[in-house]
């Protein structure tokens, strides 16, 4: 990705990226949509490692290197596997879901919509068509430096919230 | 780039995230679209943070990914209470809310 | 008067130590005793002799030991303090008692003001702080204050908890829960120990958080029955919505007084006395911080958790009421004294937020207390009834007086309870109307006990509660032609007779709990099946009999602790001591306890009390007395005995002949409806009518909107609904017309309990209100 970065700064235009980007960006839409449409769970898991890992390369393109690598140990690594589990536990039909019903459906479809409409409405009225130059990837180092000395409160919080998920999970799960 | 399509990539997945909460049945497919907004934010926070040149937008995405890993462990633990329960996750029968 | 302090009033630099006496300076340890105590017996409690109670006991009995001596440690301290002592650690600063110019030396370790009071001593306090992290230039602290305030709630707090534990061992022995009892009253007592010593407002938040979730897991002891998990679940809802009081009023204080920069409490006390600090700030805070103090402390409107809160162990009711729990914001109000004193200008006023919530509370609850047939919810509204006064002492500025009143009413407050539960101990019941009776015959040694507490609460002259109450009136200020003397803070005329209505109506009803619990005739042991909540082994139903020696000495410590601590601190005037020692026992408490003349404690005037007044104090409480003497012990005892009747009113009394009565007593039944408000009318309202109209605004508006149609209009509803319905568009607008041919009916739908449809509402209500903001914005 540092090529990549390195490459635009010097041309203005940023052909190669915004061609990149865009195939990514319309898998991505593509897999999401088919992770909120598909019939079947595990199918819907899979289309879900797509949006993930096209999240992890959108990250490159904005030079956080370091939440990449994060974004694919962590979701991809670990979530996704705890979701396949999670089918498998729950023996949900490893096949079709059973068919929505439609009121639902198209009250979900009008919410999205717009939702989306107000949020594109205020980001192109307000962001219109201003750039982002990446000239340099963020180090690890600088990542650290920020979580353990100015954001240290809310990483410490955010240990504690982990114990207290890990202890909610089993007092939920366990069988007794 | 413009900050721009990120910014209304993340809004596209956001919206196709609260699509799937609100018309999927399966517990398990709700937790998954819950993921899908979870990511459109997580793409908000960095793109805000490389523009503005700022480290804050990758620590607190990191901060958001811990959350969500806690949050799939709860989710999970949930979904797999109801199976017990219910013997099945659909949410449509879950309506002791009903006042 | 106190001239110097008139003329001194805020000393510029900080009387406070960091080098004392090591009990003072270690005072952490008392809390972390039962802490630790907590830990152990959690884990290894089931496997002791004693199933863990030994830990609990052990722990809060060195407390207390510790906590005793820490009080003489404080007592000298106040005395002698001076800079030679600790040499040259600590720094000195000099005022010479007329305000002139300070010669203020600071050391690296601290800063000490030497500001004289009418002994010509200053009252400096002690502080250790130990930084527990910074974060973004604000750095956390964590830290002990010991002032004379926190000694003497450290003696409250471990004594009253020490005898409550001895206590349980009896009550709850045999409990399935024995040892999770126990574990739980260390914690509790541990908490509020944290509470007490914290010196900055973060950590008393913790603290207050602490013992909130304390009271919550022993109030719902007995989960098992749904009443009490119900009262457990009340209690810490209803804590919650003062806690959003607390939270904003800390933060208020944090940015406006501490100036975004330090939590310490008595810096942020400093910066309000010596102004600077926004006045609206601190109007705010204040109102916020009393929010805080109605639930926490049971004031009205706020109280109503309190009765229910009995459906704990009788132990823990009375380490709620006496020493724990309910006292917490008074403290909270005490700590932070200044920012009320500034805030609702209590000096020169004659009414203000806190003091008139205190004032309603003190009567409204004292009428309460009068219709309860459970003993214990008697002696609850009299918790909140007293801890009104104590607010109201607060409100109108009269702060020894408040912590006096704080002080004595723990010990005759846990005696009566404690009291109620040796006589329920024996009958298994609370009712006083249908279970109780005559039970002087049977518990002699309760009885006197109890009716020692009933006269120190109805505060008969030579009893604690006379000393402390009398003192609450005098400092209101508001006495106009009884003559007192003396400057209170301000005029509270209207407070002072609330008072004076408090003091009888507390007469009045202790009388009335004291006949029909010990007097007349035993009306309980008829029904053998009755439900037996305390899961003991006892066994036998038959007549009732005096409790063991565990739950007697106690009351008999508290009994005599209750006739004898009024005398710390007798006003001016009264028995003057010898000629060696002319103050005697005069204002000794107000004088280890205020820290007047210090840097954090405002310059509180002080009123000198008047013959005259504490007369006709006592005599409103005689008259109270009486009047339910007369009716119950006189009128009802006389016609029983005649009919031969188990009686406990007299057949057609005042509310049965008078409508007017007839409604009061309704009211007052009902608890001011005031239950009925919080579950029907706001509970149910935002359940029902506003989901519905928020429901009934996403079908019509939003989706109107939607379908480009501008069928929006109340009326039209019907014409809505069969548009829609002919199938304009399938889906979530069908969804609502599927079933119904009106809309009324339709509405009915909406609490289909699937929390998607919950969530699609909330999103497309975001949704809305968000695109309003960019419309608004963007024209």
């Amino acid at each position: 990705m540092q090529l990549l970065a390195q490459v635009s700064s010097e041309t203005d235009l940023y052909v190669a990226q915004n061609i990149f980007f865009a195939v990514i960006a319309v898998t991505m839409i593509y897999a999401a949509f088919r992770v909120v449409t598909t019939a079947n769970v595990v199918h819907a898991a899979l289309w879900l490692v797509v949006v993930l890992a096209g999240v992890a390369v959108q990250f490159l393109f904005l030079g956080a290197e370091f939440v990449a690598v994060t974004q694919v140990l962590v979701y991809i690594g670990a979530v996704i596997v705890l979701f396949l589990f999670g089918v498998m536990l729950t023996r949900a039909s490893m096949g079709d879901d059973e068919t929505v019903a439609g009121e639902k459906r198209a009250m979900a479809a009008i919410v999205g919509v717009l939702l989306f409409a107000v949020m594109a409405m205020a980001l192109v009225d307000s962001f219109e068509d201003t750039r982002v130059d990446i000239d340099q990837p963020q180090g690890v180092t600088e990542v650290s430096d920020a979580i353990f000395s100015q954001y240290i409160v809310p990483f410490e919080a955010v240990s504690v919230l982990l114990l207290a998920a890990l202890i909610g999970a089993i007092v939920v799960a366990r069988k007794d | 780039m413009l900050l721009n399509q990120f910014l209304l990539l993340s809004a596209v997945l956001f919206c196709l995230g609260v699509y799937g909460v609100l018309a999927r049945k399966n517990g398990m497919l709700v937790l998954m679209s819950v993921e899908l907004i979870l990511n459109a934010v997580n793409i908000n926070l960095v793109a805000f943070g490389a523009f503005r040149t700022d480290v804050g937008g990758s620590v607190f995405a990191l901060f958001t990914i811990a959350v969500a890993a806690a949050e799939v462990g709860i989710g999970l633990a949930i979904v797999l209470l109801m199976y017990r329960n219910r013997r099945s996750i659909d949410l449509t029968q879950a309506d002791l809310l009903k006042g | 008067m106190f001239p110097h302090l008139a003329a001194g009033a805020v000393s510029e630099v900080s009387t406070v130590t960091n080098e004392a006496n090591w009990l003072l300076e270690n005072a952490w340890l008392i809390a972390l005793l039962p802490a630790i105590s907590f830990v152990l017996i959690l884990f290894f409690g089931k496997k002791m002799p004693f199933k863990g109670a030994e830990f609990g006991i052990t722990a809060v009995s060195i407390s207390f030991i510790l906590a005793i001596l820490t009080g003489a440690a404080w007592m000298d301290h106040r005395d002698n303090f001076t800079l030679d002592t600790y040499g040259e650690k600590a720094a000195v600063l000099v005022d010479d008692g007329a305000g002139s110019a300070v010669d203020s030396v600071t050391l690296a370790v601290g800063t000490a003001a030497e500001a004289t009071d009418g002994d010509g001593q200053a009252y400096v306090a002690v502080q250790k702080t130990t930084q527990w992290l910074q974060s973004g230039g604000v750095e956390f602290n964590a830290g002990i204050m010991v002032d004379g305030l926190s000694v003497m709630m450290l003696f409250v707090v471990t004594m009253i908890s020490l005898l409550v534990h001895i206590y349980s061992t009896d009550y709850v022995g045999g409990d399935r829960r024995y040892t999770h009892f126990f574990a739980f009253l260390s914690l509790f007592t541990a908490s509020m120990l944290f509470f007490v010593l914290s010196d900055n407002i973060l950590q008393m938040i913790v603290g207050w958080e602490l013992v909130g979730v304390c009271s919550f897991a022993l109030i719902g002891h007995w989960w098992e029955e749904k009443p009490n998990s119900d009262a457990a679940l009340k209690a810490f809802i209803t804590n919650r919505v003062g806690d959003v009081g607390l939270l904003v009023g800390m933060i208020t204080l944090f940015f406006a007084a501490g100036k975004g920069m330090t939590f310490d409490t008595i810096t942020i006390n400093e910066n309000i006395l010596q102004g600077g600090v926004s006045h609206t700030a601190l109007v705010v805070a204040a109102a916020c911080l009393t929010i805080a103090v109605m639930s926490k402390s049971g004031q009205f409107v706020l109280h109503t958790w309190l009765p229910d809160a009995m459906a704990g162990p009788t132990p823990v009711s009375a380490l709620i009421h006496a020493a724990t729990m309910v006292v917490a914001g008074i403290y909270m109000v005490a700590r932070l004294f200044p920012v009320f004193w500034e805030g609702m200008q209590i000096e020169g006023s004659s009414i203000n937020f806190l003091a008139t919530v205190g004032a309603v509370t003190l009567v409204g609850a004292g009428l309460l207390a009068f219709v309860q047939d459970d003993i214990k919810k008697v002696l609850a509204y009299s918790t909140v009834s007293q801890l009104g006064y104590m607010a109201m002492a607060l409100g109108v500025g009269a702060w020894t007086a408040a912590v006096f009143h704080l002080f004595t009413h723990a010990f005759f407050k846990a005696n009566l309870f404690l009291g109620s539960g040796s006589v329920a101990h024996a009958v298994h019941s609370f009712d006083m109307k249908k279970d109780m009776g005559g039970m002087r015959k049977f518990m002699p040694k309760t009885y006197v006990t109890f009716v020692i507490g009933s006269l120190a609460l109805a505060g008969l002259f030579p009893l604690a509660g006379f000393w402390s109450k009398d003192e609450i009136l005098v400092n209101t200020g508001g006495w106009g032609i009884l003559g007192g003397s003396g400057s209170a803070p301000g005029s509270y005329t209207f407070h002072f007779v609330m008072g004076m209505i408090g003091a009888a109506l507390t007469a009045a009803y202790m009388t009335r709990c004291v006949y029909l619990t010990f007097h007349g005739e035993y009306r309980g042991g008829h029904h053998d099946d009755h439900a037996d909540d305390h899961a003991d082994d006892h066994g036998h139903h038959g007549e009732p009999h005096e409790s063991g020696p565990r739950i007697l000495y106690p009351l008999y410590i508290l009994s005599a602790f209750s006739i004898l601590v009024g005398f710390v601190n007798f006003p001016p005037g009264f028995l003057a001591g010898s000629k060696k020692d002319p103050a005697g026992w005069q204002e000794r408490f107000l004088h280890f306890i205020e820290p007047a003349g210090s840097s954090y404690f405002p310059a509180v005037g002080h009123a000198t009390p008047s013959w005259w007044l504490a007369i006709v104090a006592s005599l409103v409480a005689v008259a109270g007395a009486g009047a339910a003497f007369t009716y119950y012990f006189v009128k009802v005892d006389r016609l029983a005995k005649r009919t031969g009747e188990h009686l406990v009113g007299l057949p057609n009394g005042v509310t049965t002949t008078n409508a007017f009565a007839r409604a009061g007593h309704k009211l007052l039944v009902n608890k001011y409806y005031l239950d009925h408000l919080y579950t029907g009318i706001i509970a149910g309202g935002t359940k029902g009518p506003i989901a519905k109209a928020a429901y009934w605004v996403n079908q019509n508006v939003l989706d109107g909107t939607v379908d480009g149609a501008g069928r929006t209009a109340v009326q039209s509803g019907k014409l809505v609904y069969e548009k829609i319905d002919q199938g304009v568009v399938d889906g979530a607008i069908n969804a609502s017309g599927r079933t119904s041919d009106a809309i009324g009916e339709e509405l009915r739908h909406i609490n289909t309990g699937r929390v998607q449809n919950y969530a699609a509402i909330m999103f497309a209500g975001a949704a809305i209100l968000a695109g309003a903001f960019v419309l608004l914005l963007a024209f």
